[in-house]
Order: C-alpha cells, then structure tokens, then sequence
C-alpha cells in the first residue's frame, strides 16, 4: 500500500516537472534573448513551419554570429500568438520582429500606439521601392510612412471545385452569380451538396462574406467601404447580403460542427462540389488529402472576382524600444530578398509579396496566381483582419453567425452599421 | 482552538504559560501562513479589484485606455445579442447540469448501496470520467455527437438523426429583448456530455453520505414496519440534504464558469446556441481586443457564482461558531 502511494506520487511529480521543464523552455528563452533575435510568429503547421526554418537557416548561413530564435507560438490561426504578443508590447518586452497582417492588423494597432519603427530606410537601402506592387506597399504604411517586410502573399478569393463532380455533370466553374447559382440548382437537384461550409470558427462564413461584397461591389467600391466612403448598409452591401443569405441555402446542413478543413474535405471526396476559402486550402488538398492540382479539384476565382486578388499578406516589422535593431534589420533585410522569398514561400504553399522571384520554383497553382497577382487589383481581406480593426471583425463574425441561422437582412446590416462605428 | 477560560489562581498562571506556547505557535503559523496570504491578496483579490477597474474603464482596443466609463460596457453587455444568448444558455445548462448530475448521482449511489458483488468495479468505472480534463471531454462528444458520424450512424438505423448540437432550435421559446427565450435543444447536447463527465463526482458524495447513516437507523425504521420506499423517503434522503447543498455548490460554480468544455466542443455555435460567458469573453478580449467588455464579463460571472458560494459560506459560518 505504502509502496504504490509513494509510487503515485513519484509519477505525479514527474509529470509536474514534465510540465514546468516544457513551460521554461519556451518562456525561459525570452530571458536569454536580449541579444538574440527571437522570430515570433503563429507558423507551426506542417508546411509554414519548414518555411520558417529554411528562412532562419538562410539567415544563420549569412550571418553565423547573429543568434536567432524561433518563437513561435502554436494555435488557433494565432489566435494564441496575438495575445501573447499583445501582452509582451503592452509590457514594454517586444520581440525581436514579429508576424502580422499587412493592412488594419499592423496599421491600425501597433502602428497607430506608436510602438513601431518605420522602414523608409530599410527600403530605399534595399531598393525596395518598386519590387513591391505598389499597393502593396501602401497596405503595409500609414501616412506615407512604411513599416513591415511583406514575406508571402495569399489569396483568399478562391473558389476550388471538385473536378470530377463537374465533369460528369458536364457543368463548367462558375465565373458570376448567376452561373453559380446554376451549376448549384443542378447539383442539387443531383443530390450533391453544392457548396461545402465549415463555420464552426464563424470567420470561414466572414470570408464567404468578403469574396461576395466584392464580387457584387467591385474592388473600388469594396476598398470604399472600408475608408468609410460607402455606408455599411448601402444598396450594394445589401444586395451582397442577399446573395450571401441565397448562397447559404445551398451549404451542407451539419456546417456549425466543421472548421474549413472538414469543408474542404467535403469537397476533397466528393461530397461536396465547391468551397470558397484561402489558397492555404491548396496546401491541405495536396499534402494532406494527397489529391492532385486540376486533376482532383481546380480552382478559379470566387463568382465576379477575376480581375481581383483579395490578398492576405504576412508581414515583419521592426518594434520600438530594441537594442538589437541593426540585427533585425538583418533579418528584413533577408526576408525581403529573392532569396528568402523563394526559400520560404515554396515550402509554406504562398506565394512571393515581390514581383521579381523565380517562377520555376512554384506549382502550377503557384505560377497561375503570381501572374494574377502582377496584374489584379489588390483588395484587403476583411476575415483575416487586413481591412478593418479586429474589434470591427470580431464584431463582423458576430454579426455573421447570427445571419447564417436566422437570415435577417434588415438585422444584418443594423448590426455591420453599429458595429461600424469601430472604422474611423 | 478555543480560549481558555481560567476560573482560579491556578489555571490562571497555566493559562499564561499556555498562551505563551499558543503565541509562538501563532507566530510561526503566521509566517508560514504569511507568504501565501501575500500572493493570494495581491494575484487574486487584488486581480480581481483590477479587472473590475478595467470593467469600468474605456480600453476597448489594444492602446490601454483607462479613462472612466461608468458602467458603458455592462450596459453594452446587456442589450447585446450574444450575451443574452449567454446568459439563456448558461441558466438552462445550469438547470439540465445540476439537475441531471443530482438525480443520476443519487439514483446510482442508491442502487450501489445495496451491497452488491463488485461494487467498488462500479463505484470506479463512473467514477472514472472525472478523471478526464474537460477539453478531453469536450473533443470525444464532439466526434460522438457529431450529426455526420459519431451515434448518429447507429441512430440512423432507426431513422432517426438527431442534429445535436448544432440544432439551432429554441424550445418553448418566445421574443426576450434580442433573442428568443427559451430551452436551447444544443445545449443538451453539451449537457450530457457535462452530465456524463460530472456524475461520477455526485456519485462518489452520495455513497460516502449514504454509508455515514447508520445502520441501526434504518433496522430501526424496518422493525417499526417502514417499507424500503418509505425508508429512503423519509429516513434517508432527509438526512442526505448536507450532501445535496454541497453538490449543488459545486456543479453550480462548475457550470457557471463553464468554458473548456463548450470550447472544445462546439465553440459558440450557429446563432450563439452554445455560447456561454466564459467563451464569449475569451474571445472578445483576446480576439477582438475588447478589453473593458470582457472586464465586464468577468466581473458579471464572478458575480453570478457569488450568488451561490456567498450564502453558503455565511451558512458555514454560523455553522462552525
């Protein structure tokens, strides 16, 4: 008896020293780090992470006494990496260069409490200027001021398709909504789901939302919205609700209890015929489900979007208040090269924020959208918090998990225009 | 430990010399007990003064912004949908929760009382679940009660697919402010798996209260011509209230703060139907950067669960004294 207490309590011990050795090891870094360069970001997937690491071992090959570090923190689409970056800038202990969204997400938080340095230098040095699309570069500056490295592009208005359930359809992409709605009444009335949902994390519905506002508005009148210029609950932001709320009826019922993965599995078997998400979608059709690109599934852009990248853009910038800055710098400056683009981006399944890499290093997929990218107009993406502020978007997705149950236009808009008070 | 009282010369000078050693006892017990009187006012009063400050106060973005805002957010709070929402789930989990986690428990206790063989094999297996973290929990009713896969392919056979928890259905319900009022068909989704993982704890509380009546109470009762019905009835389950009031404490502190579990089962839900407070404010502070409102969520639940625990403790108190 005595025996197996003494017993228990080893293994109870053992397992709180398991638990705070693997905690000290990722908090117990930041104490050593004043002059190393920690790297945070929320890349801890399979093909981002690797990215991550041939950027870092790029960065080790240039300057081997440079002390690096990669800090990032795992979970949630970075939902968890946010709050703990969050926590570390408010207390004064930024890392060295951190992972954000170009656009609101840089712009209207870090940007906006004065607690980042600006990179003009960094990109007249580097001759930065016009490697970038312009637009680019405007996403990632406030008041003519530029302050973060774009390191990959994605593009979320993407409509990927089950190739085969078309073809023995006979049914061909749909390019506008009135297509769509006809290649989805004749699924229907196959028995097939037309279009595949996962919105048990409401932002998958949000990003339904966004490729359909500018479908219907046009990427002028879309980017308008967000400067304010066109009224939440205009014409045109109702009609795209309306053609949201018509969309819906064609998802798949259990939608709440999936995450975009499950959606896009659906389509992956079969089960489904579309899916409109981000192009990080190719990376789980291809590694995870094992399907081949125009084979299995293609992919086009979202209904009357052509012409349109609605682009989601990870970036780095320089925080206030370092010792290291020259050595970040360093790191930018690696991170904006060819180099360091290409390295990261083929592994990571995006594409490169600059106009000048090496093509032959991308898939199919990847060579179709850097040249749209070269030419589409660029709009920021409202889902993933390049946009508007993240309490604008939070309050959005609200907003969208009630629609999608009750349908409610009039409610729908009241409810964008209220919480449109957060855009200044 | 109790003064004594002296009542002669004699147990005066005993006295002293007892309170002497009492006062270095007392000291020592002070400083040891020093340290983490410190921590807990500062890491836990002093917290929770702070987040009712920040409740009070504009930082709804991340600048911190601690100007004065009255009572802006819970005013907010109350007229907003999902809180509402919250606040309907929360009072109908609390009542399917307790309710269910009581009845099973005791009915369980109950029948494992009548000595039978392998009672302490039973006594684990539903003991068992407790040992499991609730987001363990929450991920296997997930999967369990997942409308596509999980029972539902067994239940098919019958023709009948429940939607579980994604049912957006409000039962008996009717308009209250923003939302429909009434019995949220999800959350008994969530519920069960509640019930499944707490009833275990009610279980263990019932047996040990049912073995702590003495037998002679109840040859008493049989010689006096009760039947076994009657016994239970009046004899035994009277004498169990004790037990009833502490589970209900604590189910109900449980269920109030309710989080992991939702979280990593169904998250808020289609139209909020298993959103609770906890979740919302997990994600409105640490997503949406509102920190005054989940502030106010915070203080709103503490509050809430103060209603249960605060007259307890005052009962416990005239108890001991």
């Amino acid at each position: 008896m005595k025996k197996k207490l003494i017993l228990s309590f080893l293994v109870v011990f053992s397992l709180i020293l398991s638990a705070c050795s693997s905690n000290s090891s990722s908090t117990g870094g930041k104490e050593e780090s004043k002059g190393k360069l920690d790297i945070f970001s929320w890349w801890t997937g399979a093909g981002e992470e690797d990215g991550l690491k041939a950027l870092i071992a790029l960065f080790e090959e240039k300057y081997p006494d440079i002390p690096i570090e990669n800090a990032a923190v795992a979970g949630g689409a970075g939902t968890n990496a946010k709050a703990v970056l969050a926590s570390r800038m408010q207390g004064n202990d930024p890392p060295a260069t951190f992972q954000v969204h170009g656009g609101s997400e840089l712009n209207d938080s870090w940007v906006a409490a004065d607690k980042m340095e600006n990179l003009n230098e960094l990109y007249k040095e580097e001759g930065w200027n016009d490697k970038f699309p312009k637009e680019l570069i405007d996403l990632v500056s406030k008041d003519g001021n530029i302050y973060s490295v774009p390191v990959n592009i994605h593009r979320s208005n993407v409509l990927w398709y089950n190739k085969k359930i078309f073809d023995e359809n006979g049914l061909k992409a749909p390019t506008t909504f009135t297509e769509f709605f006809y290649v989805a009444d004749a699924l229907k009335a196959k028995g097939i789901t037309p279009l595949a949902l996962g919105d048990k994390e409401p932002w998958t519905a949000t990003h339904l939302f966004e490729t359909i506002l500018l479908g219907v508005l046009g990427p002028e009148d879309y980017k308008k919205i967000w400067t304010g210029d066109i009224a939440l609950d205009d014409v045109k932001v109702m009609e795209a609700a309306e053609v949201f709320k018509k969309m819906l009826t064609y998802v798949n019922e259990d939608h709440s209890s999936r995450n975009w993965q499950d959606a896009s599995q659906l389509v992956g078997n079969g089960e489904a015929a579309m899916n409109v998400m981000g192009d990080w979608a190719k990376g789980y059709f291809v590694n995870d489900l094992k399907l081949v690109v125009n084979e299995d599934f293609g992919y086009i852009p979202t209904p009357e979007t052509a012409g349109d990248f609605m682009v989601i853009t990870d970036t780095f910038g320089l925080p206030k208040g370092l010792k290291n800055g020259d050595d970040v710098k360093k790191f930018l400056g690696v991170l904006g090269s060819v180099e360091g683009q290409d390295a990261f981006n083929p592994l990571k399944g995006s594409i490169p924020a600059r106009i000048d890499s090496d093509v032959s290093k991308y898939d199919q997929y990847g060579k179709d959208t850097i040249e749209d990218f070269k030419t589409a107009n660029l709009t920021p993406s409202l889902a993933h918090g390049s946009a508007a502020p993240e309490g604008f978007v939070t309050k959005v997705n609200q907003a969208v998990n009630i629609f999608v149950t009750q349908g409610d236009v009039k409610q729908f808009i009241g409810s964008l225009k209220s919480a449109g008070s957060e855009l200044k | 430990m109790e003064t004594v009282k002296p009542t002669n010369s004699q147990s005066v000078i005993q006295a002293t010399r007892k309170k002497k050693k009492l006062s270095s006892d007392h000291l020592m017990a002070l400083v040891f007990l020093l340290p983490s009187f410190i921590l807990i006012v500062i890491f836990v009063y002093g917290f929770i003064g702070w987040t009712g400050y920040v409740s009070l106060s504009n930082w709804n973005s991340l600048i911190p912004d601690f100007s004065f805002a009255g009572l802006k957010n819970y005013l907010y709070l109350f007229t907003d949908f999902r809180f509402q929402a919250d606040l309907r789930n929360t009072l109908f989990f609390t009542i399917l929760f307790i309710g269910l986690v009581i009845l099973l428990g005791l009915s369980l206790a109950i029948l494992l009382d009548q000595k039978i063989k392998g009672e302490s094999i039973f006594r684990n297996l539903f003991f068992f679940p407790m040992a499991l973290s609730f987001v363990v929990t929450g991920v296997v009713w997930q999967w369990l009660l997942n409308p596509s896969t999980g029972v539902n392919l067994f239940l098919k056979t019958f023709g009948i697919h429940p939607k579980w928890y994604t049912d957006t259905t409000i039962l008996a319900g009717f308009k209250w402010g923003q939302i429909e009022f009434g019995l949220p068909v999800a959350m008994i989704a969530v519920g069960i798996a509640a019930v499944w993982q707490m009833t275990g704890f009610s279980l263990a509380m019932y047996i040990a209260g049912l073995r702590g009546i003495p037998d002679e109470t109840r040859e008493a009762a049989r010689m006096d011509g009760a039947t076994e019905f009657q016994i239970y009835w009046k004899i035994i389950l009277p004498q169990l209230r004790p037990i009833t009031v502490s589970v209900i404490i604590i189910m109900a502190h449980i269920s109030l703060k309710i989080f992991d579990l939702i979280y990593s089962m169904t998250g808020p839900g289609a139209n909020f139907v298993t959103d609770v407070p906890g979740v919302y404010m997990f994600e409105t502070t640490f997503r949406g950067n509102y920190y005054a409102n989940g502030a106010a969520i915070a203080i709103i639940m503490l509050l809430s669960v103060a209603i249960f625990m605060v007259p307890y403790l005052i009962s416990s108190r005239k108890g001991e004294a």
